[in-house]
């Protein structure tokens, strides 16, 4: 295939605008270290952050912290002084990058120092390495922990057995905010960042609805990955609205324009697993090179699941928080409910193939993911890439191997598009 | 039978990939086994739906792996493999269902691959422990999800479930993990000679397979046969063994260690069978009981968060108790609970300047050449310090 030596710009306003809000709220992270303003540590899988901003408290997310370190190129040192602290080779990543960073000094990794938790809020969603990761933060820095156990998905729906209890357990986090900020929750105030969340998620949807279109305007790993930031850190806030609509307009008019994230787009792909953060450039452009578009994620869902209906509802406010971090995310989902995701996603963005990212880090993501590369490849017969590195440690990519497998993938790939177009090739040519 | 005749027969039962004993015992009483992961199961609730309860730990290093690797890729411990592998090559066919809990992500995982590939021949059920014993709310929703699964062991059994059943079979494994206790207090601790670790292991492991009455019997009669010993101690050091709370090592480890000049008296092994530090009581409702039970008398292990109390100070504890002089983190390789753990009670025992030594396994170990010189080289130096 013709060789695209031109690197691909990606960033849009949408990138634009999502830079400056995440700029901003280390700022803000930055300036509690001064003011005391109360920040909560919490995790971005299935969370309850809505809760915390009616009571004005800011949201401190040890794994954005680490990826922001990964994607910087800055993962490597923290790692190593994980190590040398006594964490394994081949413990999660995130973890270690964070204590490591911890460790080293926010201001040395990240640039912007980190407020001490007032709480540690483990919401315990699917990831027992949550647990551990925050275990250790609370020893490191005497903070008290709260975690926040939510009954996993091992049945189709969430039982009101399941519900009752996780309500009850916020029950008692809003008793722990009341004291750390010294003041009642205001249900109004709660129910008002609800509706706000639900006007995002409608609008998280429609964006996610223009990866339909052909070509995809935007790419639903790489760029999706960009929007899960304002998503997860501004939720319930009016910032958050406001970015998806600057990323509703952006993407409406590329797809009314017909431009594509990759261009031409020649192949749609359903993409699983995190994205490699400290190579997250490279592996784009590895795919880009074939025209490679991901038109969905399941990524891009852990901190929640809406496509299919799910809203937070400012009616049922402890209910809707309580339903949103037991089945409507992906992080809490099982195994097999991935698997149907991902069916899903195939059929309705009328994807090519699909690509497992496996990563070492993280067994939530990748223990079994052979059984699902079977599953889609022998049952469901959706060609299959399954390719291992990192989301975390640079040590775990292999830049050649990487682009061997993704070349070979495509190659083929691209054969059988070739051969099932064209009618003599397909009743006659090699097989 | 002499003892040792004994341990040897129960040693090819424990480690046999085709449970033969398992299938003895289908035969002559005419009901189904379910098998269970580690590490907390709730195996009175099996019990009193009428199944015998067995441990799968996977399958040691008695079986290939052929299949299972490629279902779960690199960096995965070798009991989720192993244990994949006795489904793919229909060794576990012999069971009527098999029982996951919510441990770590891997385990987790493997619950639903094994959903996907052996369901609903075989009946895969997983039960969510709660991670939170700091509130009330915890123990009724555990009540609820224990009442869940009875319904479900019973369904598969064709029965009813009773209450009154669930009360004696309690009962049955009280006596049992009393039974264990003694072993591991009177013996293991006291009188760590009479015994060798890989015996007492197997000793111990034999309640896996077999019904907790017979098991009690055993324990006691060797309990009893033992204390008339009159053997001496040797020179060796004090350990507690931590970290094969789920993957067990193999059994030429715990020999090498043994070898190397440790006497383990207290370990993790076998968590699931001894997971109650003292007998479980109960008022009107058993599965309260059960419930409460897990959440604040339940040994301690890397997989169970503890909202009041930290896991390092139990680990303090334990060595105190069992008046150790070591602990040996005895780790499976990619077991990541365990190896977050140990960064934290590494820090506790540095603390407390009570030496400690990590020595990695995997199932399939073939040398133990170099564990057994760290652990030589770390006995010298507590022995001649």
């Amino acid at each position: 295939m013709q060789q695209q030596n031109e690197r691909q710009t990606y960033q849009g306003l949408m990138h634009r605008v999502q830079k400056k809000l995440m700029v901003r709220w280390y700022n803000e992270l930055d300036a509690a270290t001064e003011t005391g303003h109360p920040a909560v540590y919490l995790m971005v899988s299935g969370n309850c952050v809505e809760l915390l901003r009616a009571f004005d408290v800011l949201p401190v997310y040890p794994e954005i912290n680490a990826l922001q370190l990964a994607i910087r190129n800055k993962s490597l040192p923290a790692l190593l002084k994980s190590e040398e602290l006594g964490y394994a080779t081949d413990n999660c990543g995130y973890v270690k990058a964070d204590i490591g960073a911890n460790s080293l000094g926010d201001k040395a990794t990240l640039g912007t120092r980190l407020p001490k938790p007032a709480l540690i809020l483990c919401n315990y969603v699917g990831c027992n390495t949550y647990v551990k990761w925050f275990e250790h933060l609370a020893a490191l820095t005497g903070a008290p922990l709260y975690v926040l156990d939510i009954p996993f998905m091992r049945q189709e729906t969430a039982s009101p057995e399941d519900v009752q209890y996780v309500v009850r357990q916020l029950e008692e986090i809003i008793k722990l905010l009341e004291k750390i900020t010294g003041k009642k929750l205001d249900i109004e105030n709660l129910k008002e960042h609800l509706k706000r969340a639900r006007t995002a998620e409608d609008l998280w949807c429609e964006v996610r609805n223009f990866s339909k279109h052909r070509p995809a305007p935007y790419d639903a790993y790489f760029d999706n990955t960009t929007m899960m930031g304002p998503l997860y850190v501004y939720r319930g806030m009016q910032e958050c609205i406001d970015f998806f609509e600057v990323a509703k307009k952006e993407f409406q008019e590329r797809a009314r324009q017909g431009l594509g994230a990759v261009s031409p787009e020649k192949f749609r792909i359903v993409v699983e697993g995190p994205p490699p953060y400290p190579y997250f450039r490279k592996f784009r452009d590895m795919l880009a090179h074939w025209g490679a578009c991901a038109v969905a994620s399941t990524y891009s869902t852990v901190g929640g699941i809406w496509e299919f209906g799910f809203r937070h509802d400012s009616n049922n406010p402890l209910y809707s928080i309580a339903e949103h971090m037991i089945s409507q995310n992906l992080a809490n989902r099982s195994f097999l409910q991935r698997y149907e995701q991902i069916d899903r996603y195939i059929e309705e963005y009328s994807a090519d193939a699909l690509l497992i990212h496996s990563v070492k880090s993280c067994r939530l993501f990748s223990a079994g993911q052979g059984d699902m590369r079977e599953y889609f490849f022998r049952q469901r017969e959706v060609p299959t890439l399954f390719v291992e590195s990192d989301l975390e440690d640079p040590r775990y990519f292999s830049a050649a191997q990487m682009q061997n497998r993704i070349d070979a993938f495509f190659e083929s790939l691209e054969h059988q598009k070739l051969y099932k177009s064209h009618p003599t090739l397909s009743s006659g040519g090699p097989r | 039978m002499a003892l040792q005749a004994l341990i040897e027969t129960w040693k090819d039962a424990i480690y046999d990939p085709a449970f033969e004993m398992v299938e003895q015992w289908k035969e002559k009483t005419g009901r189904k086994a379910v098998g269970y992961f580690p590490v907390y199961s709730p195996v009175e609730i099996l019990h009193a739906a009428g199944l015998l309860p067995v441990a799968i730990f996977g399958a040691g290093n008695r079986l290939e792996i052929t299949n299972a690797d490629s279902r779960f890729g690199s960096f995965i411990c070798s009991i989720a493999k192993s244990t994949m592998e006795l489904g793919l090559q229909h060794r576990l066919d012999l069971f009527s269902g098999m029982l996951f809990h919510s441990i770590c992500d891997t385990a987790r995982n493997l619950a639903f691959l094994f959903k996907r590939n052996f369901h609903p021949q075989l009946f895969v059920e997983y039960i969510h422990l709660p991670q939170n014993n700091s509130t009330d709310a915890a123990v009724d929703y555990l009540t609820s999800e224990y009442k869940r699964v009875a319904k479900n062991m019973a369904d598969l059994a064709g029965r009813e479930f009773r209450t009154e059943n669930l009360e004696k079979s309690i009962l049955l494994y009280n006596n049992n993990r009393r039974c264990m206790r003694r072993l591991y207090y009177a013996l293991r601790s006291d009188a760590p000679h009479l015994l060798s670790t890989s015996d007492f292991y197997l000793l111990g492991r034999a309640g896996c397979i077999l019904p907790p009455e017979e098991h009690s019997l055993i324990v006691s009669n060797v309990i009893e046969e033992l204390s008339k010993n009159q053997s001496k101690t040797r020179d060796r050091i004090r350990v507690v063994l931590e970290g094969s709370f789920c993957e067990q090592p193999p059994l030429e480890l715990l020999a090498v260690l043994e070898d190397a000049g440790c006497y383990v008296v207290n370990d993790d092994l076998l968590l699931g069978l001894r997971w109650f530090e003292q007998d479980l009581e109960f008022n009107h409702d058993p599965f309260r009981s059960l419930a409460r039970s897990y959440l604040h008398d339940s040994c301690y292990s890397s997989v169970r968060h503890d909202c009041l109390t930290s896991r390092s100070d139990m680990l303090l504890e334990k060595v105190r108790k069992s008046r150790a002089d070591a602990v040996i983190f005895c780790i499976a390789k990619f077991c990541e609970p365990a190896y977050f753990d140990y960064v934290l009670f590494k820090n506790k025992l540095d603390e407390n300047n009570i030496p400690h030594l990590l020595v990695e396994f995997e199932e399939k170990m073939r040398t133990f050449e170099k564990a057994r010189t760290e652990v030589e080289t770390f006995v010298e130096s507590i022995l001649f310090d």
